[in-house]
């Protein structure tokens, strides 16, 4: 099971490199949120896949059964996912706005804080 | 795992079943006064003119916290605080040792600085913004990064000052913000991802996210997993937080576009995060991987350094030139991470200390200088030496600090740090920070000249500085002062620091007590 998932987790990988070499920035925020899910799926495999046992101690035993899920993994993807979509909407957010100000989504063209011919500073006095 | 037995669990071992003892509670206290003051900063977004005088005296008492607690580091050694009754590795613990504390409280005497010159340059509209909620909920997070002793913990406190300090760089929504902002935003959510894999990963491999867990089963060295790879992806993702060299270049495309008070927050704090959790993790967690990491930090160390003198000695704009001064700084800081020892990582703390107040003071001057002499651009700049020469004075100061000249701060972690150089056999490491300082001297040499001794284009009256300009100014320049003149304290101080990081039997004593340090 954890190699469909490596496998799963590598082509979410690719894909989401590939989008963020765009140049285009609605491409690269379509590439975030395919990371995030990448590391999310990557988290899960980390905690080792285990078919559905939920750890719940059996009545009359101290200890849990053999292989119970783990949930930790669970909840730090949870944390992760909750972070990672309110930073995507801020993005998106950021984006639209920017389109909005500077009239263009290509980000060789957002120029304004780097501008392309930079005056050298006073060689003399 | 182990199947159902008869034998009772000794939960003793698991939870707490004290009370927290209360010099603990001094362990968090920083953070939660901090998201309080946020919380209380935003019930006042409609009474601006109170932020401030709710935000500067709860800074001050950031400050003394900070102090205390790092009193109680130093008296005491490490000091954990574990949350919600489990005890560590399975619940969330916070450890300070030395040079946490000693990160955290430099952290809050730049904020403190930072929000008392904002009181001239934050107007109202962008206290509307929500500059003081921001600040604080930014200081949460850097402090949070400082004081935590579990890596997901970690990972979460970069997210919170990372989503702070996306609000503090668009306060204004200039288009030229919003230019600098979405490249900041975008880069910076990338490394923090690639800090996400390997948190993961290092799951994956050791099944526990707390430090000093994790450091002793890497000392028990029973784990054949490609902990290189690992090691490098923490290398990558810091390096990108740092703004080391090949992943630099975000940094150069937005410091100069914030409030020139933001500018300061950011350079003081945001990159020496990156740092501190570079050492925490490579040296503390990974010391043999960080050794076989070595030759490829310093060439990274070298050529941040170079690559950011070069930006600087290209730059007009005065903002700007400090961002690249700021990444050559960093590669300072990697010089000692590169070396390892006790000595370089002394060395490396100390820098990070002065760079952290000096920085700061540094683009504070900047802003300062614009409003005297009506621009941030060295061709318009000029005539302040006549305008104000207690500024000039002050300015020059700071200038040769950063250059590493004796009397300031800058000098002493530079020759521990070119002392270990030598006596680790790098002498073109140390060739390269003493290049470094030399070509430091020239650019703030040149931005002397042409802003303060260069007669001013249009004859302008001299004025005055006003009194929350020129307080964090002499405040931080008498630190520099200070430590420049009377560095054995602190030298003590980050060696312990350094020496913790290296053998950290006290902050695992602090986490793991009943153990006597192994588990």
């Amino acid at each position: 099971m954890e190699a469909v998932f490596a496998v799963v987790v590598g082509i979410f990988f690719t894909a989401a490199i590939y989008l963020m070499l765009s140049r285009y920035s609605i491409r690269i925020m379509l590439g975030i949120a395919i990371l995030g899910n990448a590391v999310n799926l990557l988290l899960f495999t980390a905690g080792r896949v285990t078919r559905e046992v939920p750890p719940i101690i059996q009545r009359g035993s101290t200890t849990l059964d053999l292989a119970a899920a783990n949930p930790l993994p669970q909840a730090l993807i949870l944390t992760a996912i909750v972070i990672s979509f309110s930073f995507l909407a801020f993005l998106l957010v950021l984006t639209y706005r920017a389109y909005q100000a500077l009239k263009t989504d290509d980000t060789d063209e957002m120029r304004l804080a780097e501008p392309e011919e930079r005056p050298l500073p006073p060689l003399g006095y | 795992m182990a199947g159902p037995t008869d034998i009772a669990v000794d939960l003793s071992q698991a939870l707490v079943a004290a009370p927290i003892p209360m010099g603990h509670w001094l362990v968090i206290s920083p953070i939660v006064l901090c998201i309080g003051l946020g919380a209380i900063l935003l019930m006042l977004r409609n009474r601006t003119e109170w932020q401030a005088a709710v935000a500067i005296p709860g800074l001050v008492l950031l400050v003394l916290i900070d102090a205390a607690l790092l009193y109680r580091v130093v008296s005491d050694g490490a000091v954990t605080m574990v949350m919600g009754r489990w005890l560590p590795p399975f619940g969330i613990a916070f450890t300070v040792d030395i040079f946490g504390a000693l990160m955290a409280l430099a952290a809050a005497l730049v904020a403190l600085a930072a929000s008392f010159y904002s009181l001239g340059e934050i107007t109202v509209s962008s206290r509307r913004y929500g500059f003081f909620p921001f600040l604080m909920l930014l200081l949460a997070g850097v402090s949070g990064a400082f004081l935590t002793g579990d890596v997901f913990n970690l990972y979460v406190w970069f997210e919170v000052l990372l989503i702070s300090s996306f609000g503090l760089l668009i306060l204004g929504s200039e288009p030229e913000q919003i230019d600098g902002a979405l490249k900041y935003a975008v880069l910076n959510l990338i490394a923090t991802t690639l800090f996400l894999v390997s948190v993961g990963y290092l799951y994956a491999v050791f099944g526990t996210l707390n430090m000093a867990d994790i450091a002793v089963k890497v000392r028990a060295g029973d784990s054949n997993a490609p902990l290189m790879t690992l090691a490098g992806l923490f290398l990558l993702a810091f390096g990108m937080k740092a703004a080391a060299f090949p992943v630099n270049f975000w940094l150069p495309a937005s410091y100069h576009t914030p409030r020139i008070t933001v500018s300061a927050l950011f350079a003081g704090l945001l990159t020496k995060v990156g740092i501190y959790a570079l050492i925490r993790i490579l040296v503390m967690l990974l010391p043999v991987e960080r050794a076989g990491l070595g030759p490829l930090v310093t060439i990274i160390a070298i050529v941040t350094m170079l690559v950011g003198m070069m930006g600087a000695l290209g730059a007009n704009d005065i903002r700007r030139m400090l961002g690249y001064i700021v990444i050559s700084g960093i590669g300072t800081m990697l010089a000692g991470v590169a070396l390892g020892s006790v000595d370089g990582l002394s060395g490396t703390i100390f820098y990070a200390l002065h760079s952290m107040v000096l920085m700061t003071a540094l683009y504070l001057i900047a802003g300062q200088a614009a409003h005297l002499g009506g621009g941030f651009s060295l061709t318009v700049l000029g005539g302040l030496y006549r305008q104000n020469g207690w500024f000039a004075g002050l300015s020059l100061v700071l200038f040769l600090a950063i250059s590493g000249l004796p009397p300031f701060s800058g000098f002493w972690p530079k020759v521990v740090l070119v002392k270990a150089a030598f006596a680790a056999g790098a002498w073109w490491l140390a060739a390269a920070i003493l290049l470094v300082g030399f070509l430091t001297t020239i650019v703030s040499g040149r931005v002397f000249l042409l802003a303060y001794w260069r007669p001013a284009a249009a004859s302008v009256t001299a004025e005055r500085m006003k009194w929350h300009a020129a307080l964090p100014l002499l405040g931080l320049a008498l630190l520099v002062v200070g430590f420049g003149l009377f560095p054995e304290w602190l030298l003590h101080l980050t060696h312990a620091a350094a020496l913790g990081l290296e053998q950290p039997t006290a902050y695992l004593q602090s986490v793991f007590p009943a153990a006597g340090g192994a588990q």
